[in-house]
């Protein structure tokens, strides 16, 4: 960690201003499905989810196909996997992390198989959220509004059939489609997320931010943007901290994550 | 109002993955009445509501609820788990979770209208949680859960009211505050509601009968004939007693070789005399006698 004195001049370099409109829009990305993922008990699901899509992103360089598409592929058909188990599945641990344990040996095969994706290994586990293309920008904000308008659609019967899925479908409500369709946004989001911080840091990310925001506000729709809002605060802070001290932003923007966790947690016991 | 029967099983049978959990059901259900349904563990009484809620078919005969197949009158029917709100990881409060009995399978994102926020907080001063409403579900007692999930069930004024162990993880005096709730909706409402329950003593002053499920077979029987020392006993498979106090009837076991024989610590002091110091204080004492050990299991 050193100081850098030109960090005012960097902020202002396009990669950064790249970096800080990802912000916004995986902020977005993660604020929607983040509260969903904790209310449905998935957050180790969305986590294997991650890991499964790194066979997929290094499979991609292998081939010489963008690496988020292999990362999609393969994320979004985990969790139609998981979805179509049905939600007590996604408490199915070890099955899970036995996935997700082969997933991860498998991503490091096909990378052993090429130099390219040797050399994405990193940025795809770590994030590279400082070498966010335009064209991926676009592919994020058209993603956000898929994700917003599909949410808007189905936004209560999802939360019914989050808190208790014997009641929603005693009610009627097709509870397996929207479980698979809520495993679907979830890994389209893990995707979109990943080149900030990486695979293996996007829990902090998806998931922390939720669950702070769930602490502090008391409604599903304030949980929301509060996700959001927390989200923006720990990548945009993790940007300008990182750039000024000159250390990873990944590393700066998750310790962010998971200290705001860690007050407010500290907070409410002291309330109690 | 008809006086058609609320539910109608006719050689009712059920099967899942191929093994016959119950068959031969032939009872009806009249309505405006409070039933038990009562059998050991695995007997298939979570099974016999997911059969009349339509969720799992029939494997031969039929079933009717409100007057169509079973599963088709849904919305007539007001479903409380075993165990909902029990872990909720959720931060929803008691009035958003109760208004999603409205709004929760409504697709699109319009607010709740004036008058579903109204019928919410009216179901919630029935039950008594008006001054919680604002609270999370999982800052509440287990008591408190218990209304929440019973006010989320009665928002859409069902007919039919199903609940699946609502009793149990309570204590002795949330338990008592859900029969007053069921029997007030029973007589004040005309409510029909059936009641999964392993322990039948505190519901027995609102019961009007139970499908007992013995031997592998669903069968009905009116609270008197069910009081039955024999019939009791084959159904639990240990020694139950029917004995009647001041408060009405209780059954209750006395069976010696429930004591575990490992035990080696005993509190030597006489129970009534224990009655007698808590209930001083907390004023909140079990109100049944503690030297007889009521029926559990």
């Amino acid at each position: 960690m050193s100081y850098n004195p030109l960090w005012l001049t960097v902020l202002q370099a396009p990669f950064v201003q790249r970096a800080f409109i990802a912000g916004i829009l995986i902020s977005v990305a993660a604020g929607l499905v983040g509260y969903f993922v904790i209310t449905r008990k998935s957050a180790f699901a969305a986590h294997a989810l991650a890991h499964i899509g790194l066979p997929g992103a290094t499979g991609a360089v292998l081939l010489g196909i963008p690496v988020l598409w292999g990362m999609g592929l393969f994320s979004i058909g985990g969790a139609l996997v998981i979805g179509a188990l049905g939600k007590r599945a996604s408490d199915r641990e070890v099955a899970t992390g036995s996935v997700l344990a082969f997933a991860t040996a498998l991503g490091l095969y096909f990378s052993n198989l090429s130099s390219g994706a040797a050399k994405q290994m990193q940025s795809i586990l770590f994030g590279s959220v400082l070498t966010i293309t335009d064209e991926q920008l676009f592919t994020f904000a058209a993603f956000d509004i898929i994700l917003l308008a599909v949410l808007l659609l189905i936004f209560r019967p999802l939360l019914f059939s989050s808190l208790d899925e014997n009641v929603a479908r005693a009610k009627g409500l097709p509870v397996t489609l929207l479980g698979i369709i809520f495993m679907i946004m979830m890994g389209s989001v893990i995707t979109v997320a990943v080149p900030a911080v990486g695979t293996l840091l996007i829990f902090a990310l998806v998931i922390t931010p939720a669950d702070t925001a769930m602490m502090i506000t008391r409604s599903p729709l304030r949980a929301i943007v509060m996700t959001i809002v927390l989200c923006l605060i720990a990548m945009w802070g993790g940007l300008v901290l990182s750039t000024i001290f000159d250390m990873p932003p990944s590393f700066v923007i998750v310790s962010l994550s998971v200290v705001i966790w860690l007050v407010v947690k500290g907070l409410v016991a002291l309330k109690r | 109002m008809t006086d058609a029967p609320v539910l109608e099983f006719v050689d009712a049978s059920v099967k899942r993955s191929n093994r016959v959990i119950w068959s031969k059901g032939n009872f009806s259900i009249p309505r405006g009445s409070v039933t038990a349904i009562v059998g050991t563990n695995g007997t298939g009484k979570t099974t016999m509501l997911s059969a009349e809620l339509g969720i799992l078919p029939l494997s031969s005969g039929s079933l009717s609820v409100l007057g169509a197949p079973a599963g088709r009158n849904n919305a007539r029917i007001g479903y409380v788990p075993q165990n909902y709100t029990e872990v909720s990881e959720s931060n929803i409060t008691v009035f958003d979770f109760v208004l999603l009995g409205i709004t929760g399978s409504r697709w699109g994102f319009l607010p709740a209208s004036a008058t579903e926020r109204q019928a919410t907080r009216d179901i919630l001063d029935f039950v008594g949680l008006s001054e919680q409403s604002r609270l999370r579900i999982r800052e509440l007692s287990g008591g408190q859960r218990q209304r929440a999930a019973i006010a989320q069930a009665l928002v859409n004024k069902p007919e039919l009211l199903i609940l699946d162990e609502p009793l149990a993880n309570l204590d002795i005096t949330s338990q008592h505050s859900i029969v007053s709730l069921l029997s007030a909706l029973n007589k004040d409402m005309g409510m029909t509601i059936q009641v999964v329950a392993h322990d039948l003593n505190v519901l027995l002053p609102i019961l009007t009968g139970a499908v007992y499920l013995l031997d592998g077979h669903p069968h009905y029987s009116s609270m008197d004939n069910m009081l039955d020392s024999q019939l009791l006993t084959h159904l639990y498979g240990t020694t139950v007693e029917v004995i009647t106090t001041p408060q009405g009837d209780m059954f209750v076991t006395h069976n010696s070789a429930m004591e575990p024989a490992t035990r080696t610590v005993h509190d030597e002091h006489p129970t009534s005399d224990a009655a007698q110091w808590h209930s001083a204080h907390s004023g909140d004492a079990p109100d049944t006698p503690s030297d007889c050990d009521t029926k559990e299991d």
